[in-house]
């Protein structure tokens, strides 16, 4: 099984612990993995903002690079919606008929990375070890543009030592929401208060997900108000083992 | 100046401030905070649990949206029918292009009555078109009959939600409205005590006063019929005792048949209230000898709304049967209200449907009033993709934008530009990184965390630290790595 990995482009910059995570874990599966050196961005940033032109120089630039694989992992569920839905539109408005049929081929081979593990390889239980408390948070984009559903909670549910505890009010934003953060920073922080109060009630040790974005605002509060509590994304949980625990920095 | 006089202004889009700042006031109080984090909460939960019973209910808002969507691509055919129908059955049918139009249509219809008094069904349509004050400029006295509007008009307020319009007002609130504006000193708050007060006033206004202004949920054109949903009866008042009724209604709001009733009420009271069905559903088709009003006047709106019909992306925004679906599951609206959007139609759906009304001159901040969460197209019950078309005002208002000069001065204008052009090529969004690491470095501290940023970057540190940009970014990572291999 070969697969390229795309990780995206604040992976790559914030959160490198994540792809290695992603690299530990689909090999120890057996996964060929490969690394296209010309990434960048899939376009979602301009996309969700406003800016069309760009985000569409950014998709066509990304369908051209994964045109030739396999299947392209996506350690991020907002990503994989962004090429699964505005794409089509996108390509749509601006592009050509040799565009849309290249994304056509491509779409189909697109995985975010919990759907990878379960539905191409076809396994729940990865080995992995965490003992630890733990929360998921169900990025919206993941439960409602990819409807993941109980995907990320079979997974946490085969890790040896590790105790889910839910979430209330699990389908509720967090307040990211990429430049909404920015541009409606106050709303967007009232947003967060409230998701934290939701997180805090579990009393868990980590909060996880499969959106380092959402993990980015969640864990830049719980920093801010000594929470006690990490974030960490859910491939450094399902890389870890009895040998190799987690990487968490910070 | 009164405070209606002020809080027209803030319901105007063409004057309303930009959402982040409208938002603000709201945000620091938490009495109105929890007034609608409270009111929402409990509209969710009994439409979620109404909604799980319906087994058929994806099914349900499917044919509801293709009822919807149908109708719309039909709508010039549709509205004659209506117009035709409704005619033979004995009403009188007029065309408003615009809120002006509109006004100017209902005042004269006023006039040939010599009414110098309305009662009113609850409509944000004549919100929409600010009929209250033309009216009461041109010297017509206004009674609302909803309990929640009659609230807002006492109260001086202006509404914060499309079904339930005093939805900020808590009990307490509405006790010191009554008792202050029906000189009810000793009024309590027990709800029973409050109702009681609102009848009485309105038994008052329903014997007395023979002109009536309705909007619609429903036209059926096969029919010439008005539908009408709501829960307390009082629209069935202004239905029974008036001689004149005058029915204001976006030209939208057209189904084709009767039977097409059958999917959207069973939609709508689920989606509104949370309700199998509704408590009282009014319907009438022309005049009826000897039962309910004798004069009746349908005034359809345009108002922007053909614009958006002409749009193939925008048009489902036109499907809306105004069920407030949208603002209830809104993690947006739970914290900001409905005042914030500046417009008598808040949350996700004024979001798309307030700046295309104002043609995208006015409210250009809504469309970014979102998070993209997609909560509102989940419960949307005629299945309006409200994220797809907030994308598609935004990349309008960027457009806009672009030719403005003024956009030099937006950082984030710029920086999106920049990153736009550092995406274009690997080893120029690297390079970006590396002088990006060194540039974050002077303000991370020894935690390895940055606390605080200037320009925009402010807005993020304003309640959340940042973690200092790793070392080693992925891509070299994996480039050593596969050196070492080799």
């Amino acid at each position: 099984m070969r697969a390229s990995l795309f990780i995206t482009c604040y992976n790559d910059t914030l959160y490198p612990e994540t792809g290695k995570a992603v690299v530990t874990l689909l090999e120890r599966l057996g996964v060929e993995l490969d690394f296209n050196p010309r990434q960048t961005c899939c376009g979602q940033m301009h996309a969700n903002t406003g800016f069309r032109g760009e985000a569409f120089s950014q998709a066509k630039r990304l369908i051209r690079l994964y045109q030739d694989t396999e299947a392209v992992v996506i350690p991020s569920s907002s990503c994989v919606a962004m090429i699964r839905d505005q794409y089509p539109i996108l390509v749509e408005e601006l592009g050509n008929e040799n565009l849309r049929k290249q994304l056509e081929a491509l779409l189909p081979r697109v995985y975010e990375l919990s759907e990878f593990l379960i539905d191409r390889l076809g396994v729940e239980d990865v080995g992995a070890y965490f003992p630890h408390r733990v929360t998921y948070h169900s990025s919206c984009h993941g439960l409602r543009a990819l409807n993941l559903g109980d995907r990320p909670f079979r997974l946490l549910s085969k890790v040896r030592g590790l105790e889910h505890i839910p979430l209330a009010n699990a389908d509720r934003c967090c307040g990211f929401g990429g430049t909404f953060s920015i541009k409606n920073a106050e709303v967007s922080s009232a947003m967060l208060a409230v998701k934290l109060q939701d997180v805090a009630a579990t009393a868990a040790e980590y909060c996880t997900a499969l959106d380092n974005s959402c993990l980015m605002h969640l864990g830049g509060a719980m920093h801010r108000q000594y929470a006690g509590m990490k974030t960490i994304h859910l491939a450094q949980i399902l890389a870890a083992t009895e040998a190799l625990p987690a990487e968490v920095t910070l | 100046m009164s405070r209606a006089a002020d809080n027209l202004v803030h319901l105007d889009p063409t004057v309303a401030l930009p959402f982040p700042q409208a938002a603000l006031p709201v945000l620091r109080n938490p009495q109105l905070r929890k007034n609608v984090a409270h009111a929402i909460d409990v509209i969710q939960a009994k439409r979620g649990k109404l909604v799980a019973e319906k087994t058929d209910w994806q099914q349900l808002r499917d044919a509801a949206s293709a009822i919807r969507a149908h109708a719309l691509d039909h709508l010039g055919f549709y509205l004659e029918q209506f117009e035709a129908n409704c005619t033979a059955a004995g009403g009188h049918v007029h065309w408003a292009t615009d809120t002006a139009d509109a006004r100017r249509i209902i005042l004269d219809l006023l006039r040939q009555q010599n009414a110098s008094e309305v009662i009113k069904i609850k409509t944000m349509t004549s919100a929409e078109i600010q009929l209250n004050p033309a009216l009461e400029a041109a010297g017509v006295s206004v009674f609302e009959t909803d309990l929640a509007e009659i609230i807002l008009q006492l109260g001086e307020q202006e509404p914060s939600h499309i079904v339930v319009p005093a939805l900020h007002v808590n009990r307490a609130q509405v006790r010191e409205i009554f008792a202050r504006t029906m000189g009810l000193k000793d009024l309590s708050d027990d709800p029973q005590a409050l109702t009681a007060a609102a009848r009485h006033y309105l038994r008052q206004k329903f014997l007395r006063v023979p002109t009536a202004i309705s909007g619609a949920n429903f036209l059926i054109a096969e029919t010439g019929g008005v539908a009408i949903v709501e829960s307390e009866g009082n629209g069935r008042m202004c239905l029974t005792l008036p001689r004149t009724m005058i029915t204001l209604a976006g030209i939208e709001k057209v189904i084709p048949r009767f039977q097409d009733l059958e999917v959207m009420l069973q939609v709508l009271a689920r989606s509104a209230t949370g309700e199998r069905m509704n408590p009282y559903t009014s319907l009438w088709t022309g005049v009826t000898p000897g039962d309910g009003p004798q004069n009746f006047h349908v005034v359809l709106l345009d108002n922007g709304r053909s614009s958006i019909l002409a749009r193939p992306r925008h048009r489902q925004t036109l499907q809306c049967i105004r069920c407030g679906a949208c603002m209830n599951s809104c993690p947006v609206y739970r914290q900001t209200g409905g005042h914030a959007y500046g417009s008598v139609y808040p949350g996700p759906i004024g979001a798309i449907l307030t700046p295309q009304l104002m043609q995208m001159h006015h409210a250009q901040s809504l469309p970014y009033a979102s998070s993209l969460c997609g909560a509102c197209y989940e419960v949307c019950p005629v299945k309006i993709n409200i994220p797809e078309v907030l994308l598609e005002l935004r990349s309008e208002v960027v457009n806009q934008e672009r030719k403005q000069p003024t956009r030099f001065f937006d950082p984030l204008y710029i920086g999106l530009r920049i990153a736009s052009l550092l995406f274009s090529r690997a080893w120029l969004f690297h390079a970006a990184q590396g002088f990006g690491r060194l540039g974050l470095r002077l303000f991370t501290r020894k935690d390895g965390w940055i606390h605080s940023l200037p320009s925009v970057g402010g807005k993020w540190t304003q309640t959340r630290d940042l973690r200092g940009l790793p070392s080693q970014p992925f891509h070299a990572w994996w480039a050593a790595r596969q050196k070492e291999a080799k």
